[in-house]
């Protein structure tokens, strides 16, 4: 059972032909890791995923992407409803300057949920499957920005969840983080997979064969290769897979 | 044993320490002169009756409560106009506007709009409030001109303040499935507020210490009236009532007077916007 089946995507910004015929099923209830040296596409193709490059001016987007069997990209999609189900944790954290609770409440906020038990049962929730509701909970009502990068990652993770997704992007989410940090959200993108779908773009190969099961390599544009990650490390089927993996570019 | 090239150079650098320091114990004095000197004549003046009464031919007494109302009604109405004006045109132009070279105009218009002389939008104001749409000269044409003229400083200021906003904010609503005015609403404008408030102040204190464009659009009454009678009919601010005592009635400690209640709110005003942007400085230094 796929998440995402993409087929055949092609993608420009202005002449730029950054995604060349990109075909790949992603997984449901796995990991998958996104790898490639910097400019690949690895990051446009990760936010083609929930349509964030709407934002980017002169994008234009060939082929379709099929969320759970629907186009994203059809006329009529409802962002709002994607987002919803395809949350999205960014490189850098970014909680708003506003309370722990209420940077959480945000999504449930906008997606309606407006009783305050909801909410509270929510924002524990949330916090609980991020791992960061022990260290916060005395302090619910405190500015987020207060928190460490570390904890702010986390409830930017949080917040995602708070939504109720059924995937996450993760766009280089722990290279800003000290190495604490990122083996604590490490753990706890390998138990999100348990109900979630979670696509993770990262520069760091270590990070990928510890945490994901299916690796997807790009290279300038094209999908080298798509395989779960132990054989894409171990016995790739590319030479320039190969020569990535094993250090000798990026 | 120093080079001469050496003393040249110390003598030169001492010569300019010595001009900088002289350049700006000058203005310092100036300044001082001029605060001191309107204080001096002007405080004596200030009474309680010229603070709580309009001016009275029968018992030849003179009192500003009236300008210092009409001042708070032009305020009051230009705000009132100009804060939602200037600031969704803001908000249009950073978060929505998409075509680059009609942004660029109207930026381009907006700084255009700031430096023209307010005798200027007073004609134009006279124009077409008065003439055209046929109100009266009073609180109601004066302050709508009054908007025109701030306008430029409220969109400058709230667009300076919204594009200070990072871009993460916004994209962490909206990949939450926020849209994008709930997301202006929400993240956007409340981060945005503080500038905002600074711009808001500055025009306030335009709008107090403008007079030129209010000789034609709002009049020269001093009249007690309440703000519904203001509104349309003739109204003199502060400024207008300091030009009459001192030209018109030849009343200088009156004049003088005014120029001292001025002073004291210019100064006010230039509190509350330190006060807000040093505000803004240390939130800056939080997010770091």
């Amino acid at each position: 059972m796929n998440s995402f089946d993409v087929d055949i995507l092609n993608l420009w910004y202005g002449d730029n032909h950054v995604l060349h015929d990109v075909s790949l099923g992603i997984p449901a209830r796995r990991v998958t890791a996104l790898i490639g040296p910097s400019g690949c596409g690895k990051s446009t193709f990760l936010k083609s995923l929930n349509r964030m490059l709407d934002l980017v001016e002169g994008v234009r987007i060939e082929g379709s992407v099929l969320f759970d069997g629907q186009d994203i990209y059809a006329p009529g999609v409802d962002v709002t409803t994607l987002r919803k189900n395809v949350g999205m944790v960014f490189q850098k954290a970014n909680a708003f300057p506003m309370s722990i609770y209420d940077n959480i409440a945000y999504g449930p906020r906008i997606h309606g949920v407006r009783k305050r038990g909801e909410l509270d049962e929510l924002v524990e929730r949330s916090l609980r499957d991020a791992a960061l509701w022990d260290e916060v909970k005395d302090r619910l009502t405190k500015s987020a920005l207060g928190l460490s990068g570390g904890q702010q990652q986390r409830l930017c993770i949080a917040r995602a969840l708070a939504v109720g997704p059924q995937v996450l992007l993760l766009d280089e989410s722990t290279s800003a983080l000290d190495p604490i940090s990122t083996e604590k959200i490490e753990e706890l993108v390998s138990r999100l997979k348990r109900d979630y779908t979670v696509v993770m773009v990262t520069h760091n190969m270590q990070q990928a064969l510890r945490v994901s099961d299916y690796a997807a390599f790009f290279l300038l544009g094209d999908l080298v290769e798509f395989a779960p990650t132990e054989r894409l490390f171990n016995s790739p089927g590319d030479r320039r897979t190969a020569d990535y993996v094993s250090g000798r570019f990026g | 044993m120093e080079s001469r090239a050496s003393r040249r150079r110390r003598i030169s650098g001492a010569m300019l320490h010595a001009f900088a320091f002289g350049s700006g114990a000058v203005v310092c004095l100036v300044l001082a002169l001029i605060i001191g000197y309107i204080f001096v004549r002007g405080i004596p003046g200030i009474t309680a009756e010229l603070l709580t009464t309009q001016p009275s031919y029968i018992h030849d007494t003179i009192g500003v409560l009236p300008n210092i109302l009409n001042t708070l009604y032009i305020v009051l109405v230009a705000m009132a106009v100009v804060i939602p004006l200037g600031v969704c045109a803001a908000v249009y132009l950073s978060e929505y506007a998409t075509n680059r070279p009609l942004v660029r105009l109207i930026s381009f218009a907006v700084e255009t709009l700031t430096g023209i002389p307010s005798v200027v939008f007073g004609l134009v104001g006279m124009l077409f409030f008065i003439q055209m749409m046929g109100f009266s000269a009073g609180v109601l044409s004066g302050g709508l001109t009054l908007a025109v003229m701030v306008l430029p400083t409220i969109i400058s200021n709230t667009l300076e303040s919204l594009r200070a906003v990072p871009d993460a904010y916004r994209e962490g609503a909206l990949a939450l499935g926020s849209g994008r005015w709930h997301m202006v609403r929400t993240v956007v404008l409340p981060n945005a507020l503080d500038g905002i408030a600074t711009g808001c102040i500055l025009a306030v204190g335009r709008i107090v210490g403008e007079s030129a464009a209010l000789l034609y659009t709002a009049g020269f009454g001093i009249v007690l009236n309440g703000f519904m009678t203001a509104l349309q009919s003739s109204s003199a601010t502060l400024t207008v009532a300091l030009y009459i005592y001192a030209t018109e009635r030849g009343e200088l400690t009156v004049a003088f007077s005014v120029a001292t209640i001025l002073m004291v709110i210019t100064m006010l005003l230039n509190l509350a916007t330190h006060t807000v942007s040093s505000k803004l400085g240390e939130k800056e230094k939080e997010h770091e």
